[in-house]
């Protein structure tokens, strides 16, 4: 009953002012002779308590690891992690019978010392089991190796600076949930997408931000598991960052030059000959088709021989509703137009968020370019039919789509 | 061709020039070479008879005409006033030399081939340029100053030769970046700084021509003797985080602004040179196509950019690692697993043409 006198000091009974320090002169003064000894217990109790949590940690831990499938490969780890708990209690025992003031300050001298070593490396395998499964330790040095093998440079990327593993490992992963969670994107005829060869992918183009582009880029690569190689607009490489972002993904220049390399070397490529004027339109004229740019991409194909695949999307439109726009301020800064949206530039970066519409991504049947002759790319009326062809085709799909779509969000 | 051939190079007094002239004096397709450049070489020449000439005046007709060169191996149009002094001088030396030397083998009846080492900077480097150049392309933008003005220029009077002298085969060499353990150039001092400054935001491809490769190439070009305009390149390209990597220093990164800045302070310190088309190179980087050069030239270089640069890498102090040591260190604690790349990197690797 002793220790309720010392309560009302206002430190929950430990003496001193509760900053882990000494305890201060008035309250040494205040603690009773007789008190002195239990509240050395009561100093000493925190001390054991870690290494008491890490051996309940460490039990807990081992029945899960005989549950996992390779006990063997990981009990050396858990076998040296054991004798550290061990070393530390009787030293902690030890140390409880003196005074309290000496356990105090030895508790403040790191942050970091009272936390046995064995304890982090069970908080370790934890989370490493947490985040990697049970085959935790072959998948952490899956993800090592890769680490090395980013930051010792040690990586291959195509001419186009194209940088597959980086691609596929972490924009990919990074794209997906937006795509499966967010948009829930459904897709449509992805037996029209050709397996192996050049083939080119043109579709309607919306969304003020490019984002239909990516999540084409990571719903072709779900399905056939081949990467899609997007035309970008110049403005796309003159940016710092996105251009770079761009290039590594798999993006080059949209020009004739490097269309034709692309699809000559068997890739499949993505283009959106709407353009600006296509993500750039007012939320008023969504899902009517603008001009398909001058038909480069038409003649592209033409000269490469490779079938041209129409791509409707459907559901891009509506997440960033574009309601208005500062020509004067785009144009100073030389960007094709500045955005405003109902949320855009009221709530603040909270505008950025694109609303969670419902996608579906059509692909239409290809339309072959290998029967005509060859000098098929420089008969400009040709060209316009095939591009008229190509936009009608999606048109109607778009239209078709709209039908069947119950609802903007569902 | 064969025996009894007579070579004229100029620009011996640099190293590359001087290597060359060397190595192919001592080849038995060459009968004489003539080393030809105002400062004589700071090293051994050799078997090259050096002729002290500035190939600015009309002196160097003379030396053609006396000698009976029949192949000319321009190489003295330089990247950097350095050596030279000033910009002045540098743009008098590639200009004027390249007049006044084409002028000098236009007249004499002897010059049957012409080789002319060029540079991909004649591509500029810009935010609308296509992945890979080829042969048959011109710069987005066309460059109004520098090394990269003075490179259209000189391939300018090459062309006004080749058209005036239809009877001799001209040979423009566009050569990509050159590297090497020895090669001292604006990039490659560039890389042999402490702290390497990059452009914010930005990470160029570059491609190198490892030095051995040059030589060989320059030499294939004299012994051929194939006509045409070609890309001169290593396989494979290199990203600039890539390439600070495998040399293990550390990157700044700098806005754009303050990149341009930095260049004059480098410039003042000694240590490096940003020309503005070096700028622009380490901000949009520049890729050629080699398609050609085997093809048609028929040459094939035994480095690619990675292996250049590796050996590049190799002649530097090792740069600290720090980051693969502690991975590798700690990925020996878990058991082994085998190289888990991606299929599809070892098929898209890096490989052009």
């Amino acid at each position: 009953m002793a220790d309720a006198e010392i309560i009302p000091i206002g430190t929950r009974g430990r003496p001193g002012r509760g900053t882990g320090t000494r305890p201060s002169s008035a309250a040494r003064g205040l603690a009773p002779k007789g008190a002195r000894k239990p509240d050395g217990k009561a100093a000493g109790k925190p001390a054991e308590e870690p290494a008491g949590t890490s051996e309940t940690s460490e039990s807990a831990s081992k029945p899960a690891s005989t549950a996992a499938s390779k006990p063997a490969a990981r009990k050396p780890v858990a076998d040296q992690a054991a004798p550290a708990p061990g070393v530390e209690t009787p030293a902690a025992d030890a140390a409880a019978p003196f005074t309290a003031a000496a356990r105090t300050e030895e508790r403040g001298l790191s942050p970091l010392a009272g936390i046995p070593a064995g304890d982090w490396l069970a908080a370790f395998q934890h989370a490493a089991r947490e985040l990697f499964g049970d085959q935790w330790e072959p998948q952490l040095a899956h993800f090592l190796a890769f680490l090395r093998r980013r930051v010792s440079g040690e990586y291959a990327v195509d001419e186009y600076g194209f940088d597959a593993e980086l691609t596929q490992r972490f924009f990919m992963a990074a794209l997906r949930p937006i795509a499966q969670k967010w948009f829930r994107i459904e897709v449509r005829g992805v037996e029209n997408i050709p397996t192996d060869g050049g083939a080119l992918v043109v579709s309607n183009h919306s969304g003020t931000i490019p984002v239909d582009g990516l999540m084409t880029m990571v719903s072709i690569h779900d399905h056939t598991g081949r990467h899609l190689r997007p035309l970008g607009a110049d403005l796309v490489f003159r940016l710092p960052f996105v251009g770079t972002l761009a290039r590594k993904g798999g993006a080059t220049l949209a020009c004739n030059e490097d269309a034709e390399r692309m699809l000559r070397g068997g890739e499949l490529v993505g283009v959106w000959p709407e353009g600006f004027k296509g993500i750039g339109k007012p939320f008023s004229e969504r899902y009517k088709l603008q001009r398909f740019g001058r038909g480069g991409f038409v003649s592209a194909a033409l000269r490469t021989g490779v079938p041209i695949v129409p791509l409707s999307v459907v559901g891009a439109e509506e997440i960033y509703p574009l309601v208005g726009n500062i020509p004067s301020l785009a144009r100073l800064l030389g960007v094709p137009y500045i955005p405003i949206t109902p949320f855009f530039p009221l709530l603040g970066p909270l505008g950025l968020v694109p609303l969670p519409s419902k996608w579906l991504l059509e692909f239409g049947e290809p339309i072959r370019t290998d029967e005509y002759d060859d000098g098929a790319a420089e008969d400009p009326m040709l060209v316009f039919n095939v591009t008229d062809q190509v936009r009608e085709t999606i048109q109607q799909t778009l239209y078709t789509l709209l039908v069947q779509r119950e609802g903007v969000f569902k | 061709m064969g025996a009894g051939r007579t070579v004229l190079v100029t620009g011996v007094s640099r190293d590359l020039g001087r290597t060359f002239a060397r190595t192919l004096a001592n080849d038995p397709g060459v009968d004489r070479v003539i080393g030809v450049d105002v400062i004589p070489p700071r090293g051994d020449l050799g078997d090259v008879t050096f002729v002290r000439a500035d190939i600015r005046n009309p002196v160097i007709a003379k030396v053609i005409a006396r000698e009976d060169v029949d192949t000319v191996v321009h190489m003295s149009v330089i990247a950097t006033p350095g050596s030279a002094g000033a910009r002045g001088t540098m743009k008098e030396l590639n200009v004027i030399g390249t007049m006044q030397l084409l002028a000098a083998c236009q007249k004499a009846e002897s010059v049957r081939h012409l080789v002319v080492k060029s540079s991909t900077t004649a591509y500029g480097a810009s935010s609308r340029d296509p992945a890979m150049f080829t042969e048959d392309m011109e710069p987005r933008r066309p460059p109004r100053t520098g090394y990269a003005k003075d490179v259209a220029e000189v391939e300018g009077y090459v062309r006004g030769f080749a058209r005036r002298r239809p009877d001799a085969t001209v040979t423009l060499l566009r050569c990509a970046n050159v590297i090497g353990p020895r090669v001292v150039s604006p990039l490659a001092s560039y890389f042999r700084l402490p702290v390497i400054p990059t452009v914010l935001g930005f990470d160029p491809r570059l491609q190198f021509l490892h030095e051995s490769d040059l030589y060989r190439v320059l030499r294939h070009s004299v012994l051929s003797g194939v006509p045409g305009t070609f890309n001169i390149a290593g396989d494979g390209l290199l990203m600039l985080t890539q390439a600070v990597r495998r040399l293990g220093r550390t990157s700044v990164p700098l806005p754009a602004p303050a990149f341009a800045s930095i260049g004059s302070f480098l410039k003042s310190a000694r240590m490096a040179e940003f020309s503005p088309e070096m700028v622009a190179f380490l901000t949009y980087g520049r890729g050629v196509d080699t398609t050609r050069m085997r093809t048609e030239l028929g040459f094939e270089p035994t480095y690619t950019t990675a292996e250049a640069f590796e050996e590049f890498c190799a002649s530097l102090p090792p740069g600290g690692h720090r980051a693969v040591r502690a991975l590798g260190a700690l990925a020996d604690h878990l058991p082994p697993v085998d190289e888990d790349r991606p299929a599809q990197l070892t098929v898209a690797g890096g490989k052009d043409g």
